[in-house]
C-alpha cells in the first residue's frame, strides 16, 4: 500500500512529530530514569551498587514488603467485595441489578486520595464508628490502623475494575457452554470448576492485574493517611526532601516499572487467545434464577454492607466539607458554607487550573489520538505500529516515575522567552497529563475510527475529495462521538490526577486541583477546605462520568440505526 | 442535469498486474471497452473482478501496467483526480449526512456554484425517483432508496465512466430485478460508459452489451453475453456459464468423417471436416440434447443429421420448466433437458432412451 501518489507525504510529516513528541516527553524520560538508577551518582560509572544500597536499607525493604502485601490485600479485598456482587447479577434475575451498577461506578468518580482522611473520621481509630461502637459494645475495629487503613481505602476504590472484568467474563459465557456440561453429565460445584471458572477467569486476572497496579504505583493515598515506608510515596519523599541527584528515587522507579510490566504482562498472558466471547446468536449469559426469600434476605444484607463502605468516603466528605470542628466526635459540632467560601475566594486557582490543564492535555490527547488511529489504521507507512505502541507503552508508566524522569530530563533546559527550566513550567504538568491519558483516549480513537468503514472514505475519494478532505468531512464528523466521550473520560481522569503532577508542581500558583486538595489536607485546619475542594472534584469527575456515557449510549443508538453501512463484506 | 453530449469515454486496460504482497491477484489483463458501452466482469469470489474495478477507481495497491480513459492514463492518478464515478456494493452513503448532503458532495469537492448545486442535485434525485426523500438520513431509507440514492451521488457529477461493485447484491430478489432494469434504462439515457461487477451470470446476461470472465486474476474470454454461453473458448467458462456436459476423450476419423471418441467408447461423429487434432473434451449443453424413447423418431433436429445414441437413465431432476435427466451413454453421464409441458411423456431411471444430438451444437476443447 507504501505508494507516493496516495499522499502519504504530508502523513509522514505528521507521523514523525508525533513520534518526537512521544520520545521526547515518554520514552527519553524514562530512558533516563532507568539510566541514572544504575549509574554511580559521583562518578557516573554503570553500577548495581544503587540496587545493594537500596535492598540493604531496612527502611527500603519494608517499603517494598509493604507495597507487595498492601497491593496483594487489595486485590484480595476487593475480590471479596466484587465476587458477590458479580455473582448476583449474573446468576439470578436479581430487582436490584441497578443498585448493583450504581455501586461498580460511586467510588470511580472519587479519587482514593480525596477520600482517605475523610473515612478516618468515619472509621479511624477515635472516627464515628468506633466511638459508638466503643460506647454502645466496648470495643473498636481497627479499620484504618496503619496499612489496614490504605487497604480498605483502595480496595473501596478499586474492587469496580475486577466487578466490571468479572460480570464481562461471566456475561460472555453462553448457556449453551453451561447446558452442554450438563448435558454430558456435568453438574453443581464440577460445572462451576471445570467450565464457568475457566471461561471466566481471564477477566478476573485482567481485572486483578489492573487493581494490582493501581494500588502499587499510588502515592496520594498512603501519603494522606501518613504512611510513608511504602515504594511510591518513598519515591516522591526521597527526590522532594534529599533532591534529584538521589538515587533511591531511580530505583524505585525502576522497581515500579518493572512491576507494571509484569503485572500488565500477566493480564495479557490472560487474555491472550481466551477472548471468551462465546455467546451465541439467541444466546446470552449464564441461566439465571429466581432467589428464595431467605436468599434475598442475605443478598440485601451484603449489599448494604458494601455500598456502606463504599458510601463512606463520600459521606465522609460531605460532612468534613460542611463541618466545622469535627474531632472525636460521631459528628461534626455544627455546618457551615466557609469551607466553600474559602475556597472560592481564596482557593480557586486550583479549579481554573485544573480546567485549563486538564483541558488542554483531554485536547491534545483526543488529536494526538486521532491522528494516530488514522495512521496505523488507514496508512501504509512503514513503523506506523511503533506509534500505537509507544503511546500504549505510558500505561506501563506509573505517574510518579514520569515526574521524576521529567525533573531529571528537563531541569536544566530552560524554555525560551519564559526563563524558566522547562521541568518547573506549568506547560510540562499538561504535557505528563497528556501521556498519562494518551493510552485511554488513543484507544477511545481507534474504536471510533474502526466504527467507520473505510469505503465511506473511498466514496468521498471517488467524488473528488482529496484524503484530507475525506478525513475532514467524512471521518472526524463520524469519530466525533468517540473523540468525544475520549475527551470527556481523559478531561475528568486528568483533572483528579495526582501522581506525576504532585512532583511537577514548583509554586502554588501554578497547582491544581489534586495538588491543592493534597495541600490542604497535610494539616488539620486544611481539611475543611479540602474537603471543599475534593466535593468540586468529585462533581467535575462525577459529571465527566455521566456525560461520556450519555455520548457513547448515544452513539450506540445512531450505530444500530446505520449498521447496514457496517455490514459490507470485501469479495 | 446535462445529458445531451456525454463526457463519457472508453476505457483500455493494457497489461495491467497487481499483487497483494506476494499473491498476485490480476495477471496482465487487457481489455478494451468501448465508449458508451455497458460491461460486466463476471467471475467467482476471488476471481478478480472486484480488485479490477478498484483498480480502475484508483482504490487498493497500485498495479502495473496501463488504465486510459479516453487516451489518458490514469494508473497513476489519486483517486480524487479521476473523474469515474464509484457505486460501492455497500452503497456507502455517509450516515451523518442528509441525502442531499450526499448527492451535493462530489459538486461541493468540485467548487461548483451553490445555485447550479441545488439544481443539479435535484435533477439527480429526480432521475431516481426520490426528490421526496432528499431532507431524510440514508439510516431512514429502504435498501433499494439506498441503492438508488448511491447511484443519483455517482452520476451527478457526470463522470466519465460509471463503475458498479455488485451494486444488487445486497437487494432481495424482486427488487433487484426491477433495480437492474432501472440502472439498463439509466445507462442507456446517460451514454454513459459502464462496467459492472458481478458473480451472478443472470446479471451479466441481462444486462451488458459485452461481459469478460475472470478466473484466479486472468480474463478467460471476452464477448456478448450469448457468444460467451454458446461458444465458449475454455472449460472454466463453459462450466461458469450455465451447465454443461463435458466429455473426455479424443478426435478420431471414421468413414473418413472427422468424430470424437469418448475415454469411454461412445463415438460423436462431428460437424465439418476441419481437424480437431488436439480436442481433449466434448461441451454441449444439456438443452441441445434431446431425449425420445427407443424406436419413436428422434427430435425436432432430426433433417440436420442427428447422432443417435443408445442410453439408460440414471436419474431424473424435476427443475420446474424442464425435466432434467442423466442418462448413462457406453459409461458416460449425459445430462438432458426436456421441456415439461403438462403430459409430456416423462422416464424414469432404468429405462432406455435414445438421445439425438446435432454436432452444430458441440464445442472441442483443448484439454
Amino acid at each position: 500500500m507504501l505508494s507516493l501518489y496516495r499522499g502519504y507525504g504530508r502523513v509522514a510529516w505528521v507521523a514523525l512529530g508525533l513520534a518526537a513528541f512521544l520520545l521526547v516527553f515518554l520514552a527519553l524520560p524514562i530512558l533516563k530514569v532507568v539510566f541514572v538508577a544504575f549509574q554511580d551518582p559521583h562518578s557516573g560509572a554503570l553500577t548495581l551498587l544503587n540496587f545493594a544500597d537500596f535492598f540493604g536499607a531496612a527502611l527500603f525493604q519494608a517499603s517494598f514488603l509493604n507495597s507487595l502485601y498492601v497491593s496483594g490485600m487489595s486485590v484480595l479485598l476487593a475480590t471479596l467485595i466484587a465476587i458477590p456482587l458479580a455473582y448476583y447479577t449474573t446468576r439470578f434475575n436479581f430487582e436490584g441489578a441497578v443498585l448493583i451498577q450504581t455501586l461498580g461506578i460511586i467510588p470511580l468518580i472519587m479519587p482514593p486520595f480525596v477520600g482517605a482522611v475523610a473515612m478516618v473520621l468515619l472509621l479511624g481509630e477515635n472516627g464515628s464508628v468506633n466511638l459508638l461502637l466503643d460506647e454502645h459494645f466496648g470495643f473498636t475495629i481497627p479499620f484504618m490502623r496503619g496499612l489496614n487503613g490504605v487497604i480498605l481505602v483502595e480496595s473501596i476504590h478499586y474492587f469496580p475494575f475486577i466487578l466490571i472484568n468479572l460480570s464481562a467474563a461471566l456475561n460472555n459465557i453462553d448457556r449453551a457452554m453451561e447446558e452442554s456440561a450438563q448435558n454430558l453429565g456435568c453438574h453443581g460445584s464440577r460445572l462451576f470448576r471445570r467450565v464457568v471458572f475457566p471461561l471466566a477467569m481471564p477477566g478476573y486476572v485482567a481485572g486483578a492485574s489492573l487493581v494490582f497496579i493501581k494500588v502499587f504505583d499510588d502515592i496520594g493515598t498512603p501519603l494522606l493517611l501518613n504512611i510513608n515506608n511504602m515504594l511510591a510515596p518513598q519515591a516522591y519523599l526521597r527526590i522532594s526532601s534529599i533532591g534529584i541527584a538521589d538515587p533511591m528515587g531511580y530505583v524505585i522507579s525502576v522497581i515500579l516499572v518493572v512491576f507494571s510490566i509484569f503485572s500488565l504482562w500477566v493480564s495479557l498472558l490472560a487474555m491472550r487467545g481466551k477472548d471468551y466471547a462465546t455467546v451465541q446468536k439467541g444466546g446470552g449469559g449464564l441461566a439465571r434464577r429466581d432467589m428464595r426469600p431467605w436468599e434475598k434476605v442475605v443478598c440485601y444484607a451484603i449489599i448494604i454492607v458494601i455500598l456502606l463502605f463504599v458510601l463512606s468516603p463520600h459521606l465522609g466528605l460531605t460532612l468534613l466539607s460542611f463541618g466545622t470542628i469535627w474531632s472525636f466526635s460521631v459528628l461534626p459540632d455544627a455546618y457551615t458554607f466557609d469551607h466553600y467560601l474559602t475556597v472560592f475566594q481564596s482557593a480557586f486557582g486550583y479549579v481554573t487550573n485544573t480546567l485549563l490543564y486538564a483541558g488542554i492535555a483531554a485536547g491534545a490527547d483526543v488529536v494526538i489520538g486521532t491522528a494516530i488511529a488514522y495512521i496505523v489504521l488507514r496508512t501504509g507507512l512503514a513503523g506506523r505500529k511503533w506509534l500505537d505502541y509507544i503511546a500504549m507503552g505510558a500505561l506501563a508508566v506509573p505517574g510518579v516515575v514520569l515526574g521524576i524522569g521529567y525533573l531529571r530530563t528537563f531541569h536544566d533546559f530552560q524554555v525560551p522567552l519564559v526563563d524558566k527550566p522547562l521541568a518547573s513550567w506549568w506547560v510540562i504538568i499538561v504535557v505528563a497529563l497528556t501521556i498519562r491519558r494518551l493510552p485511554y483516549a488513543l484507544r477511545a480513537c481507534m474504536a471510533a475510527l474502526q466504527q467507520v468503514s473505510e469505503l465511506l472514505e473511498e466514496a468521498a475519494e471517488n467524488l473528488g475529495a482529496t484524503k484530507a478532505r475525506s478525513v475532514r468531512r467524512i471521518v472526524v464528523p463520524l469519530m466525533s462521538g468517540g473523540i468525544l466521550a475520549g475527551f470527556i473520560t481523559s478531561f475528568a481522569t486528568a483533572s483528579v490526577e495526582l501522581s506525576a503532577t504532585i512532583m511537577l508542581v514548583s509554586n502554588e500558583s501554578d497547582a491544581p486541583l489534586a495538588a491543592g486538595i493534597y495541600e490542604f489536607m497535610q494539616n488539620a485546619a486544611g481539611r475543611g477546605p479540602g474537603a471543599a475542594l475534593g466535593m468540586i472534584a468529585v462533581l467535575i469527575v462525577g459529571l465527566g462520568t455521566y456525560l461520556s456515557h450519555v455520548v457513547i449510549e448515544r452513539g450506540k443508538k445512531s450505530r444500530e440505526a446505520t449498521s447496514i453501512v457496517g455490514e459490507e463484506t470485501a469479495t | 442535469m446535462n445529458t445531451s453530449e456525454p463526457q463519457t469515454g472508453g476505457v483500455v486496460i493494457e497489461n495491467l498486474s497487481l499483487s497483494f504482497g506476494a499473491n498476485e491477484v490480476l495477471k496482465g489483463v487487457n481489455l478494451d471497452i468501448a465508449e458508451g458501452e455497458f460491461f460486466a466482469f463476471l467471475g467467482p469470489s476471488g476471481s478478480g473482478k472486484s480488485t479490477l474495478l478498484r483498480a480502475i477507481a484508483g482504490f487498493g495497491p497500485t498495479p502495473k501496467g496501463r488504465i486510459l480513459i479516453r487516451g489518458q492514463d490514469i494508473a497513476r492518478l489519486p483517486p480524487w483526480k479521476r473523474d469515474v464515478g464509484m457505486v460501492f456494493q455497500s452503497y456507502a452513503l455517509w450516515p451523518h449526512m442528509t441525502v442531499r448532503k450526499n448527492v451535493a458532495f462530489g459538486l461541493e469537492e468540485r467548487r461548483v456554484p451553490r445555485n447550479q448545486i441545488a439544481d443539479r442535485v435535484n435533477a439527480a434525485l429526480d432521475m431516481v425517483g426520490l426528490r421526496d426523500l432528499a431532507d431524510r438520513r440514508p439510516s431512514q431509507l429502504s435498501g433499494g432508496q439506498q441503492q438508488r440514492i448511491a447511484l443519483a451521488r455517482t452520476i451527478v457529477v457526470e463522470p466519465k465512466v460509471l463503475l458498479l461493485d455488485e451494486p444488487l447484491s445486497n437487494l432481495d430478489a424482486n427488487l433487484r430485478i426491477q433495480m437492474r432494469r432501472e440502472i439498463r434504462e439509466l445507462q442507456r439515457k446517460l451514454k454513459l460508459t459502464t462496467i459492472f461487477v458481478t458473480h451472478d451470470q443472470e446479471e451479466a446476461n441481462t444486462t451488458s452489451d459485452r461481459m469478460a470472465v475472470l478466473d484466479q486474476g486472468v480474463i478467460q474470454q471476452v464477448g456478448a453475453p450469448m457468444d460467451l454461453y454458446d461458444r465458449p473458448r475454455n472449460l472454466f467458462v463453459a462450466t461458469f456459464l450455465g451447465t454443461a456436459n463435458v466429455i473426455r476423450g479424443g478426435p478420431e476419423t471414421v468413414d473418413g468423417r472427422p468424430a470424437f471418441r469418448s475415454a469411454h467408447g461412445a463415438l460423436f461423429p462431428l460437424a465439418g471436416d476441419g481437424p480437431h487434432g488436439d480436442a481433449r473434451h466434448l461441451v454441449i449443453r444439456p438443452q441441445n440434447v434431446h431425449v425420445a424413447a427407443p424406436g419413436t423418431a428422434p427430435g425436432p433436429d432430426a433433417a440436420g443429421g442427428d447422432t443417435a445414441l443408445e442410453g439408460r437413465v440414471d436419474h431424473k431432476e424435476f427443475l420446474g420448466g424442464v425435466v432434467r435427466y442423466g442418462v448413462d451413454v457406453q459409461g458416460d453421464m449425459v445430462l438432458v433437458d426436456d421441456p415439461h409441458s403438462m403430459g409430456h411423456a416423462v422416464f424414469e431411471p432404468g429405462d432406455a432412451v435414445v438421445l439425438s444430438l446435432n454436432p452444430r451444437h458441440m464445442t472441442l476443447l483443448p484439454g
